[in-house]
């Protein structure tokens, strides 16, 4: 039999044979020297272009790296910012249709009051910025064909998945065949209205779109009632609804569709710090879990619970124990500091538990 | 050497608050400048390393061969001491990156990273300078102390020492396998052969990329790149000896025993790391050169601070010290590096006597400074 290897087989061989030359490194990590996107193991992308939405809301356009999977229109992806040293990672809709040239993605972010980095993106975000991307992700997404009328109820930023679905939906100049479309999206003002201008131009041009603007300002929220009004058949149509949790919860109540008819994508915003300490521990790796006060280090309570906590010194000093948090916050016993992203590491031998949490050990 | 510095209880713990409260300050106001720096720093080490590789390729010109291996040379100590160990230490996780993390670091020296976390960062850093406990290298192979027992295989040491210093990583590795505790059943043989397979695994790496890949790529420059990178490794080693040595084992520095663990508190775990640790004075080359090692006293009591935050934070320490009375042993790289090897060829030989012989040293050196 003759070796005729393929290009992919001879590549993953030369990238063996180079690993010896850089070891313990890998080849990307000098490759990285050069461009940052070329760095494996851990996507990135380059922010090419910011453009504003709004007052307080941009559209970043991102050139991802090496390794970044196509999205479906509606999916999020989770974004890792290094805001003063340190990588925050929160999740964004994505705002644009995939299939632009270079595989170039858009996020659109709104800033929160309060909200670090959706304020860091908005306001001190450069182009040349590198981000971290996560993997598209989530199951807000249509169903390929797909269905034939729809129905969108969007508020505030919760247009931008919808923003993704509308452009795969009504590529380019739309023709006259296609799903026809309903959006109600609600927004204080009509400044406010993010992806105003290219909506309403859309609309003006696409007879297969009907949108209708909701100004809660002057109009006051939009309760599921309006629905029935402004759409008559709208429990007939597939129903894709995204904004605050209280409009979400109106609609999925007042529905009288089709059970599968009704999708709903939550922003559900970082559950505050708990106020109290203490709270139910779960070890997901080992599947235990047990009741911390706030008091006992997580080392202890893991090691009582009986997982198999790697640990040192005990004291904060030596990072033997380090393990991820996949959720919840806790609270360093040393400096009273409440903290914890999903993901981050941390000493269970100087923290204890805020609240419940998760820790992947 | 071991009169042992006693201050009243109270101010012990007083002193530990201080030392917290800087502890404190610092962790506060972490930020992009220390970011940037470990950052710019790793950049600068592989492109000075890629530079001195490129370099050794055109070493049919002498001066290119000399450039070249320097370059090398300042990467490997570079790569092991003021980014390796640090961050090993956790010193930069707080920027939770994945690629510059404690939990994902691997560097260019025999020992594996898990291994060295274990025996440095954890059996080291919490029993400093404790007979008994702490394997640091020098209380067991090298007698630096009058209270280890005499043996005649110590005659040997300033040879063994001097080979020792030649192939520190190696020795480090194999010291850090703790095998003497074999016999005794204090170490599972099984655990001792899986660690020595991930050593042989690291060193086999090694070996090929500085002996036989780069070499064989060189072509007809096959023995000056394997000559210049075994320059390199030699004298990153020696380095890291001479610094090693020189933190913990020069005159002033305290030995202590076990009884001094029970109990202790915050701050007599501060007093002890300060009291076991010696820094080295010089410019800013040498303390990034040393891996910030050069404040050794600085690292001992904040392992996990950022190392480019030690000479900020020494002149504090030092201010500190004084006023509570409190020695602070520091000292030229030369004057350290004597200290020590006089220290190795002394206890090469039986004696002296009793702890008491003379004045505690600590002191001297401050009146002297």
């Amino acid at each position: 039999m003759r070796a005729s290897a393929s290009p992919a087989v001879l590549l993953r061989r030369l990238a063996t044979a180079a690993h010896w030359l850089t070891s313990p490194l890998l080849p990307e990590d000098y490759f990285e020297l050069i461009n940052p996107l070329w760095a494996a193991g851990e996507l990135c992308g380059r922010v090419e272009v910011v453009h504003a939405e709004t007052a307080d809301t941009v559209t970043l356009v991102i050139r991802p790296g090496r390794g970044w999977v196509t999205h479906r229109p509606g999916q999020w992806v989770r974004i890792g910012v290094d805001i003063d040293g340190r990588r925050h990672w929160r999740t964004f809709s994505l705002s644009s249709a995939p299939g632009r040239s270079g595989g170039r993605v858009t996020v659109t972010v709104k800033a929160v009051r309060g909200g670090l980095v959706s304020s860091h993106l908005v306001q001190r975000t450069a182009p040349g910025t590198v981000l971290r991307l996560g993997r598209p992700e989530g199951t807000f997404v249509l169903p390929e064909p797909p269905p034939p009328r729809l129905l969108f109820v969007t508020a505030g930023s919760g247009v931008t998945p919808v923003m993704a679905m509308l452009d795969s939906l009504l590529p380019g100049f739309p023709a006259v065949t296609g799903p026809d479309v309903v959006l109600v999206h609600s927004a204080p003002t009509p400044g406010d209205v993010i992806f105003g201008g290219r909506l309403r131009s859309l609309a003006a041009r696409c007879p297969r779109l009907r949108l209708y603007e909701r100004h809660t300002r002057s109009e006051g929220r939009l309760r599921p009632a309006d629905l029935a009004r402004l759409c008559p058949d709208w429990t007939e149509r597939s129903v894709w609804a995204c904004g605050p949790p209280a409009m979400l919860d109106d609609i999925a109540a007042y529905w009288t569709g089709p059970a599968g008819g009704l999708h709903v994508e939550r922003f559900s915003p970082v559950p505050a710090a708990a106020a109290g300490s203490g709270g139910r521990v779960r070890f997901t790796r080992s599947g235990r879990e047990a009741e911390a006060d706030g008091e006992t280090p997580l080392l202890a309570v893991g090691e009582s619970a009986g997982v198999l906590m790697p640990s040192g010194c005990r004291m904060g000093i030596c990072y033997g124990c380090v393990a991820r948090l996949r959720s919840g916050q806790v609270r360093d016993v040393r400096t009273g500091q409440v903290h914890g992203d999903a993901g981050e590491m941390i000493q269970p031998c100087v923290s204890v538990a805020a609240g419940p949490v998760e820790i992947e050990l | 050497m071991s009169a042992t510095f006693h201050p009243a209880s109270a101010d012990t713990e007083r002193f530990g608050r201080e030392l917290d409260k800087i502890r404190d300050e610092v962790l506060a106001s972490l930020g992009e400048r220390d970011a940037a720096y470990i950052r710019g720093l790793i950049a600068v080490q592989r492109k000075l390393e890629l530079g001195g590789r490129a370099l050794l390729f055109a070493s049919w010109l002498p001066p290119a061969w000399a450039v070249g291996t320097a370059a090398l040379a300042a990467a490997k100590i570079l790569e092991n001491m003021e980014i390796g160990h640090n961050v090993l230490h956790g010193q930069w996780d707080w920027m939770r990156d994945p690629k510059i993390h404690s939990t994902t670091w691997e560097w260019d020296t025999a020992s594996p990273a898990d291994q060295w976390k274990h025996s440095h960062n954890f059996v080291h850093h919490t029993w400093t300078n404790v007979l008994g406990k702490d394997r640091d290298i020098g209380y067991s192979v090298v007698r630096i102390s009058p209270e280890q027992r005499w043996h005649p295989i110590y005659l040997a040491q300033p040879f063994y020492n001097a080979l020792l210093a030649l192939f520190f990583e190696y020795g480090i590795a194999i010291y850090d396998l703790e095998l003497e505790r074999i016999p005794s059943g204090r170490k599972d043989p099984k655990e001792a052969l899986a660690q020595l397979r991930a050593v042989a695994a690291k060193i086999r790496r090694q070996i090929v990329k500085d002996y036989v890949a780069f070499p064989l790529l060189a072509g007809p420059a096959f023995l000056p790149v394997l000559l210049g990178n075994l320059t390199a490794n030699m004298a990153r080693n020696v380095w890291a000896h001479t610094i090693i040595f020189c933190g913990h084992f020069p005159e002033g520095a305290e030995v202590f025993t076990e009884d001094r663990l029970e109990n202790e508190t915050r701050g007599e775990w501060y007093v002890r790391q300060l009291l076991g640790s010696c820094n080295i004075d010089g410019g800013r080359l040498l303390h990034i050169m040393s891996g910030n090692l050069s404040h050794q006293i600085e690292h001992h009591l904040f392992p996990d601070l950022p190392s480019n935050r030690y000479a900020e934070i020494a002149p504090r320490v030092r201010a500190l010290c004084e006023r509570f009375g409190l020695p602070y042993t520091s000292g030229s790289l030369a004057r350290q590096a004597g200290s020590v090897w006089k220290r190795v060829l002394r206890m090469a030989l039986p004696g002296p006597g009793g702890p008491s012989a003379a004045e505690p040293p600590a002191r001297m050196l401050k009146a002297a400074a």
